[in-house]
């Protein structure tokens, strides 16, 4: 069972995000949960939300603390105590930043692969929501799922013109990192 | 149709599915994406519904408790302090008599204010004579939603199906949904014979004399105990119609012939049946989920504690003063039996405390130390109360 964590602020989508990676597993055949760890709700206020995905009946409904992969979806969540804890030794961090990767990870004193989620997302849906971005890029390094699969998950979501410019964004997300970089990682956590 | 849902969601597509003439609701969290998903399934003419719009939960229970009365299918959803705030018509309608479904996503009672998960709403209401259905997961959470009518109405007393906050509420899995013709199949149209008609007048809910109350209360206390089987075979029917049960009055799991039990309502069921996976206890354990707490399923928990020694009763609810509230009922009940267990009893999760998957080594090595013989609530962390709080 693969585990992972989504960490944003209210207003991010980051419910949303989880969401549509759950259904995108599921309409890869998958078994799927996600659930929102809501503090009290408001924009802005850091959020966090779990995903589980595994070829066998999911159980357990406690929260992910050892996750396998996290998504942060605002780069300022970073200096929050303790955000990254609990991620396995040989797990991965996707990050919503513009700065280069290996600055980022320098700062942070943590290896990270970061991508300008935010601004993709204004250039090609107009609204500042990073998540469609960084879930298609984590698609790309992971191979967990297929691009099809999340494209099945945006149309249960969106239609019309919203649809079509996500589905661009999720495009444009995925090469912007490095195909199969994580496959490995995620083919031992999915094991 | 099997879909990756939302629990909420799914609950107001089997809402819909039985076909109710009347929803009545008021939102509060966790229970507010049932209510607005319905209203959502109506404004998309999904649903034909009287959708009727209150300005609290005490109004809410009392158009249902019209509605149905009045002969309609009828639905509310509530949590917290708005079962609290409905307290009063939830009586009414039980003592009334009258058949409807609520669905409690259960949430912690304030103060302290508190909007996460805990039992302790419906179980402040386990007097009121409804029948109290607990859901493991979401797919039980829709399967007794639509086998609450076929009880409800076979046995004119309403039932409460209760679903944890946020734990199944807010959690997006993979539920089937049944077909319309399906559920048409297995739930026929609603008939109250002692609906109010204006052609044939009667009334109801009069003032009931210390003359005949007692005999009412009887009679009410009776129609309980015979619900039992209406339970049993209401969850029968529907596997037979749809593949697959929600386990009755209570679900099994582990060895059969464990001499350790550990019973939960609830969606810590899940979480235990990964534990014991995930930890192989060497002793011989085995978990039971209650899921019909009102009526008590005196006899079917008497059956599956056969042979068992000592029995853990996890809760996620608290009586001040006393402990667990069905840890103790336990005690009553076995207090009768032949070769009782020895019942341990904790709570856990209050408030929306993640309940992790070492709960079970940690329980079992409570009842191998002795710690479990207290009531306490297991995973409070006594440190952070100053010392004379402890």
């Amino acid at each position: 069972m693969m585990e992972i964590r989504i960490h944003g602020r209210g207003g991010q989508g980051n419910v949303v995000a989880a969401y549509l990676l759950a259904s995108a597993a599921f309409e890869d055949g998958r078994y799927c949960q996600a659930f929102p760890a809501f503090g009290a709700e408001r924009r802005g206020a850091p959020v966090v939300a779990f995903v589980r995905v595994s070829g066998k009946p999911i159980l357990q409904r406690n929260e992910v603390k050892a996750p396998s992969f996290m998504i942060i979806q605002d780069e300022t969540l970073l200096h929050e105590k303790g955000l990254t804890d609990g991620l396995k030794p040989d797990g991965g961090i996707l990050i919503n930043s513009s700065l280069d990767p290996a600055e980022i990870s320098r700062r942070h004193g943590i290896e990270m692969i970061a991508i300008p989620a935010t601004q993709m997302a204004i250039e090609h849906v107009g609204r500042p929501v990073p998540n469609v971005a960084l879930l298609s890029a984590f698609l790309e390094m992971t191979g967990l799922l297929t691009h099809g699969a999340l494209k099945k998950a945006l149309e249960e979501r969106f239609s019309g013109h919203v649809l079509d410019n996500n589905l661009r964004l999720a495009h444009q997300a995925a090469k912007a990192v490095g195909k199969d970089l994580w496959k490995e990682k995620a083919d031992a956590a999915s094991a | 149709m099997r879909q990756a849902l939302e629990g909420s969601l799914a609950v107001a597509k089997a809402v819909a599915l039985c076909r109710p003439g009347v929803v009545a609701a008021y939102p509060i969290t966790p229970q507010t994406h049932i209510v607005e998903n319905i209203s959502k399934l109506v404004a998309d003419g999904d649903l034909e519904t009287e959708l009727v719009s209150v300005e609290s939960e005490f109004s809410a229970a009392s158009v249902v408790l019209g509605a149905a009365a009045a002969g309609s299918r009828a639905y509310t959803a509530s949590s917290s302090q708005g079962i609290m705030l409905m307290a009063e018509v939830l009586f009414n309608i039980a003592g009334l008599r009258i058949p409807m479904v609520l669905t409690c996503a259960n949430r912690a009672v304030g103060a302290p204010l508190n909007i996460w998960n805990d039992q302790t709403d419906s179980m402040a209401v386990r007097d009121s004579g409804w029948i109290q259905l607990y859901c493991a997961d979401n797919q039980e959470a829709v399967d007794s939603l639509i086998q609450a009518y076929r009880i409800s109405e076979r046995t004119e007393i309403p039932v409460m199906v209760c679903m944890d906050g946020f734990i199944l509420t807010h959690t997006l899995e993979v539920i089937d949904i049944p077909d319309q013709g399906q559920v048409d199949a297995y739930l026929p149209e609603f008939r109250f014979q002692r609906r109010l008609d204006p052609s044939d007048p009667i009334s109801l809910g009069a003032l009931v004399t210390p003359e005949h109350f007692s005999e009412v209360k009887h009679s009410q206390h009776m129609a309980m105990f015979k619900a039992l089987p209406e339970i049993v075979e209401a969850d029968k029917d529907f596997e037979a119609q749809f593949g697959r049960c929600c386990g009755g009055l209570l679900t099994e799991h582990g060895d059969e012939e464990a001499t350790v039990a550990i019973l939960t309502l609830g969606s810590i069921y899940g979480t235990l049946r990964a534990a014991m996976d995930a930890h192989k206890p060497r002793k011989k354990v085995k978990l039971i989920h209650l899921r019909c707490f009102r009526p008590f399923p005196e006899a079917a928990l008497l059956a599956a504690l056969d042979g068992v020694k000592d029995l853990i009763v996890v809760e996620r609810a608290l009586s001040p003063g006393l402990g667990g509230i069905v840890g103790t009922e336990i005690k009553a009940v076995l207090s009768t039996a032949r070769k009782p267990p020895h019942v341990h009893n904790v709570a856990v999760g209050l408030g929306g405390r993640d309940v992790p998957l070492d709960i079970l080594p940690r329980l079992l090595e409570a009842l191998k130390d002795g710690t479990a013989t207290e009531f306490s609530i297991f995973d409070a962390d006594l440190s952070k109360l100053p010392e004379e709080d402890r």
